[in-house]
């Protein structure tokens, strides 16, 4: 494989909007459906694990528990949103639909169209996490003073989670195959990214791993920060860490996919 | 005349197979213009070239003087294309399918609907306007598919297979709007399955087979010049194939099960020779089609 193609840097104008327009049009359709999961989720988890366990766990890192998992919600919702959004709705679009099909025949590229998927997933994450962050707010577990950077911290981890399930996208063979990247990778790192216990407690070699290789042990660290007013310079590296992977799975999962669909 | 298509020697290889194999047309501004082939000949993928899909392996090719390799998004501008398999959008309604297919080319909104609506009368779908896809028949997708393409006021209307698929009614209906777009002036270029469908609307056609150009020309002058005279059909069972073959050196004539199909400048005479001598059932004389030319050329075997 060529990897100066996959490397390259796509070239993109601001049509790329047209496609992340034309998922909003779509979404707009259903929304009041589609905000059922953002907002009934996190109440489920929060009176379960962090009210319900919560109560045999007691104070935990000088925090309740339930403030403790609630930015950990957060973290997760940008997850799921985005890569569901690029791996199982991507994938419906691009084969069962023909919608990219149709869109590169107008003068929009394939480029700009997988951008505005990316794009899209990104804003799926943004809107979920923002539903997420008011129902932990309206149970006081989270600390006003940095509440507004969630929402555009979650676009930014949204383009990482849906880069990551666009590259999924343009392999897997069929619509099932998702099953590999969806319980091999995105529910480990559902459990063990220091969503729901710290990581502090696992052996120091899975710490390292999950530090070096899990985005969403960097995406919760920096949320729970926000969350609890406990910002400190060594979150920088988790931000640029994100921010690196972002951009360079990002230019991968557009070449990846030129390549399964212009030949 | 201004050539709105210029293919030169124009190559596409896949992986170990080349799918259309150095050839050679080219599209006068206004012409109806026609691909015929079997499945496998390659008119889709040289149509696909040709709307910038898919992008060439080898030679030149142009389309309205634009290089397809430099500047595939102005092409893309002034060209509308309704593939073979429907891709209508089905998260769509009617009209918002042609409205957000609009957005992809930067028309202003109120040009769009202006023109959405107007589409609609021209393809006589006002009434499913706010219908979801799905619940179109096939004719009605196909038809929205060509109001589709007719979105940006193309220059030249670029159809693999536009009538797949349909029934007569629905047929007819798509090749009276193809007559009045060209009448227009709009470029058009058409794949096609079936004969009568050339032979009603192309001014020229090309047969593909293999990859390769065999045959051009317009469709009357196809006929005469492969076809001499006309065809008699005649059912028999009798073996009345090796009595021709004995007494006419000339004759060109095909047994298909219990057919016979022979081309003769006089069938009538022919025919009163033969009903003399064998036992004949049904017979029929006509005119040479296209459809004799393309199995004349490409032979009756199955291609896949």
């Amino acid at each position: 494989m060529n990897t100066d193609l996959l490397l390259r840097f796509p070239a993109l104008t601001s049509r790329v909007w047209k496609v992340w327009l034309r998922n909003k049009a779509v979404f707009m359709k259903t929304y009041k459906v589609n905000f059922i999961p953002p907002f009934i989720e996190p109440l489920l988890y929060l009176f379960a694990l962090g009210f319900g366990l919560g109560f045999f766990v007691g104070n935990f890192e000088g925090v309740s528990y339930a403030a403790f998992i609630a930015p950990a919600l957060v973290a997760i919702s940008s997850m799921y949103s985005a890569f569901f959004e690029c791996t199982y709705g991507s994938y419906v679009r691009m084969y069962y639909q023909k919608t990219f099909d149709a869109i590169i025949t107008t003068p929009l590229t394939i480029d700009e169209v997988i951008a505005g998927e990316l794009l899209w997933g990104a804003t799926k994450s943004a809107i979920n996490c923002s539903i997420i962050l008011l129902v932990i707010s309206a149970f006081g577990l989270v600390n006003l003073r940095w509440m507004f950077l969630v929402v555009p911290f979650s676009f930014l981890s949204g383009i990482l989670f849906a880069s990551l399930a666009m590259c999924f996208t343009a392999i897997v063979p069929n619509i099932d195959s998702f099953n590999y990247p969806s319980y091999l990778l995105i529910t480990p790192m559902f459990l063990f990214s220091g969503t729901f216990f710290p990581l502090s407690v696992l052996p120091v070699y899975i710490r390292i791993l999950a530090e070096v290789l899990l985005p969403l042990t960097h995406v919760t660290l920096i949320l729970r920060a926000l969350t609890l007013n406990n910002l400190s310079w060594s979150l920088l590296y988790s931000l640029v860490w994100i921010a690196l992977v972002a951009l360079g799975l990002f230019v991968l999962a557009i070449n990846l996919m030129r390549k399964r669909l212009i030949v | 005349m201004d050539s709105m298509v210029l293919a030169e020697n124009l190559t596409k290889r896949f992986d170990g197979f080349v799918a259309v194999n150095g050839v050679s047309f080219r599209v006068d501004a206004g012409e109806f213009f026609g691909f015929l082939g079997p499945n496998g000949a390659g008119k889709t993928t040289t149509m696909k070239m040709i709307y910038c899909f898919s992008p060439k392996t080898s030679g030149r090719l142009e389309v309205a003087g634009i290089d397809v390799d430099k500047n595939p998004r102005r092409i893309k501008e002034i060209i509308g294309v309704t593939p073979q398999e429907n891709n209508l959008d089905p998260d769509f309604t009617v009209f918002e399918n042609l409205m957000v297919y609009s957005s992809y080319f930067d028309i202003p909104a109120t040009e769009a609907k202006k023109r959405a609506k107007m589409l609609l009368e021209f393809i006589q779908l006002e009434e499913k306007r706010d219908v979801v896809i799905e619940k179109l028949s096939t004719g009605m997708k196909r038809r929205l598919i060509l109001a589709r393409a007719l979105i940006n006021e193309p220059k030249m209307l670029v159809l693999d297979e536009p009538t797949i698929g349909l029934d007569p009614q629905a047929r007819h209906m798509i090749w009276q709007k193809l007559r009045e777009l060209r009448s227009q002036g709009v470029t058009i270029l058409l794949t096609t399955h079936y004969m009568e469908e050339a032979e009603e609307l192309c001014d020229r056609l090309v047969i593909m087979d293999g990859g390769k150009i065999i045959a051009e020309g317009k469709p009357r002058d196809l006929i005469q010049q492969h076809i001499k005279g006309d065809v008699l059909e005649i059912t028999t069972d009798e073996d009345v194939t090796s009595y021709l073959a004995r007494h006419y050196d000339q004759l060109h004539f095909e047994r298909v099960e219990n057919k016979v199909h022979i081309f003769s400048q006089d069938p009538e005479r022919l025919l009163r020779e033969l009903v003399s001598k064998y036992r004949i059932g049904s017979t029929l004389v006509r005119k040479a089609t296209l459809e004799d030319v393309f199995l004349e050329l490409t032979g009756r075997g199955l291609r896949e």
